[in-house]
C-alpha cells in the first residue's frame, strides 16, 4: 500500500522522509504478510523478526507488566497469523494492521476486570528503555522514530496529552474527558484533531 | 448523540477508546458511511505510527512461542464471495483456538431451534417460540426491562416455576467486531454463564441454565466465543429483585 507518501511542507526539520526506503520496506512486510496466508510459517517469521520490537513496545507501553505484555504479544502474532488471509494490502499496511490488533489486544487486556484494579495510575511513567541490537533494522526503526516524535512535539500540548492518554494509556475517551477535566466533546476534538494532524504532517494517506 | 457528532468519533475510534456500546453504535454507522472508513482507515495508520516510538525488544522466549503457535493452526480460510448459507455468519468470527478464550464450551441455547445464528424467523419454526412462549406467558412471570438509549432495549422475563429466563431485545446493536454478547445469571457476586446472544437486533431468546435462583441477569461485552467469567462490567444488568 502506497500509505507513506513525501512529507509536506511544514514537516519538523531534519525529519528524514526516506519515502523509497520505507515504501520497499512497507511492501516487503505486506509482501511476508501474503506468503504467511499460503502457511508459510519461515515468512511469518520474519515477519516477526520486522515488527516484534515495535509490538511488544506498543502492549508493554500499555499494558505495563512485560509478562502480560507478552501474553497480548503473543496473542496478537497468533491472531495476525490465523487472519492473514484476511489482510488486504489496499486497506492499509502490514505494520499498521498488526499494531491495530496489538493495540486493540492491549486495551482489552487493562479494562478487563483484574487488570482494571492493578493499573498503574501513573500513566505517563516512561516504559522500560529500549535496548536495540545495532543493526540496520533498528537503525532504520529509531530514524523512523525520531520523525515520529518530531511530528508529535508540533502537537499543541492538550492534544498530545489525549492522544498519548487515549493511546498508550489505554484510556476511553470519556476517561480521558475525566482525566483533563474537560467536558467530553473537548476530548473527543482533541484527539482527533491531534491525530488528524499526525496525519497530515507523516503524510499518512489512504 | 446527533448525526452531526457522530462522524466526529473517527479518532476516538482507531484508538480504541470507545466503550463497547459506543463501539457498536460507530461500526453500524462506519457500515454506510464511507467517508468514516476512510478517515478511520488513515487515522489508524497513523496511530500504528506512534509505536515506532515505544520499540522495544521483546525476550527471545517470545519468538518461541510465536513460532510453536502458529505451527499448530493454519491461517482462516479466504473470504470467497457470500452465499446465502454463509451469509448469516461473517466468517472472521468464531476463533476457537486462542487459549484466553473458551469457545464451544457455552451452550447457546435459541428455544429448541438450531438456526442460532440466523435472525428470528418466526414463520418456519413455530414450534421453537415454544419454550420462549412457556416462560412469556407463565403465570409467575416476572419482568425487568433495561432501556440501553440508542443501543436498543432489552427485558428479562423469568419464571421461577419453570427456573427459566428468557430475554427480548428490541433494536438492539450488534456486538462490536470481535466480540458477543454473554449472558449471566448473577447471584451474589458470581457470575454463571447463560450463553452468548446471537447477533440480531431484535430476537427471544432462552437463557442456558438454571434461572429461579438467579437475583439479575447481566450481559457483557466478551472475546468471540465468550469467557468463563465476565472480563468487563455488564453493559446490563436486569434485577429481578425488583421486578415486576
Ligand atoms: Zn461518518
Amino acid at each position: 500500500m502506497d500509505h507513506v507518501r513525501p512529507v509536506p511542507d511544514g514537516a519538523p526539520q531534519g525529519a528524514p522522509s526516506g519515502g523509497d526506503e520505507k515504501r520497499s520496506e512497507a511492501a516487503r512486510l505486506a509482501d511476508l504478510l501474503r506468503q504467511a496466508a499460503l502457511g508459510d510459517e519461515a515468512a511469518f517469521a520474519a515477519f516477526y523478526d520486522a515488527t516484534s520490537a515495535r509490538a511488544y513496545g506498543l502492549a508493554l507501553r500499555v499494558v505495563r507488566n512485560p509478562a502480560h505484555a507478552e501474553e497480548v504479544t503473543q496473542e496478537a502474532y497468533l491472531d495476525a497469523w490465523h487472519s492473514s488471509t484476511r489482510y488486504d494490502a489496499a486497506r492499509g499496511s502490514a505494520a499498521g494492521w498488526l499494531m491495530t490488533i496489538v493495540h486493540r489486544k492491549a486495551v482489552d487486556r487493562v479494562r478487563s476486570v483484574e487488570a482494571a484494579t492493578a493499573r498503574d495510575e501513573t500513566w505517563n511513567r516512561e516504559a522500560a528503555p529500549t535496548d536495540h541490537d545495532q543493526t540496520a533494522e533498528a537503525v532504520h526503526a529509531s530514524l523512523d522514530a525520531a520523525r515520529v516524535r518530531g511530528a508529535v512535539a508540533t502537537l499543541t500540548d492538550v492534544q498530545r496529552q489525549a492522544v498519548e492518554l487515549t493511546y498508550f494509556g489505554g484510556y476511553t475517551h470519556t476517561e480521558v474527558a475525566t482525566l483533563l477535566d474537560v467536558p467530553l466533546g473537548t476530548a473527543k476534538t482533541r484527539i482527533r484533531d491531534g491525530l488528524i494532524r499526525l496525519r497530515d504532517l507523516m503524510g499518512v494517506a489512504s | 448523540m446527533s448525526e452531526m457528532d457522530v462522524h466526529k468519533l473517527t479518532g476516538a475510534y482507531a484508538m480504541d477508546a470507545l466503550d463497547e456500546l459506543e463501539r457498536a453504535r460507530f461500526e453500524q454507522h462506519l457500515a454506510q458511511c464511507e467517508d468514516c472508513r476512510a478517515e478511520v482507515a488513515e487515522l489508524r495508520e497513523t496511530a500504528a505510527l506512534l509505536a515506532e516510538t515505544t520499540a522495544v525488544t521483546p525476550p527471545a522466549s517470545l519468538r518461541d512461542s510465536v513460532l510453536a503457535g502458529i505451527s499448530q493452526v493454519r491461517p482462516l480460510a479466504p473470504e470467497v464471495p457470500a452465499s446465502p448459507t454463509h451469509a448469516a455468519r461473517p466468517a472472521a468470527r468464531g476463533r476457537g483456538w486462542v487459549p484466553f478464550l473458551v469457545a464451544a464450551a457455552l451452550a447457546l441455547i435459541v428455544g429448541v431451534g438450531a438456526l442460532v445464528t440466523q435472525p428470528w424467523a418466526p414463520s418456519d419454526d413455530a414450534e421453537r417460540l415454544t419454550a420462549a412462549e412457556q416462560v412469556l406467558q407463565a403465570p409467575d412471570a416476572e419482568e425487568v426491562s433495561v432501556d440501553l438509549g440508542e443501543a436498543g432495549r432489552a427485558t428479562v422475563v423469568r419464571s421461577k416455576a419453570q427456573d427459566r429466563a428468557v430475554i427480548t431485545t428490541e433494536d438492539m446493536v450488534s456486538a462490536p467486531s470481535g466480540k458477543d454478547y454473554e449472558l449471566w445469571f448473577i447471584e451474589g457476586d458470581e457470575f454463571v454463564s447463560a450463553g452468548l446472544m446471537p447477533d440480531a437486533a431484535d430476537q427471544t431468546v432462552v437463557l442456558d441454565g438454571s434461572a429461579a435462583a438467579a437475583a439479575a441477569v447481566g450481559i457483557t461485552v466478551e472475546p468471540d466465543g465468550g469467557s468463563e467469567q465476565p472480563t468487563s462490567d455488564p453493559i446490563a444488568v436486569f434485577d429481578l429483585t425488583e421486578s415486576t
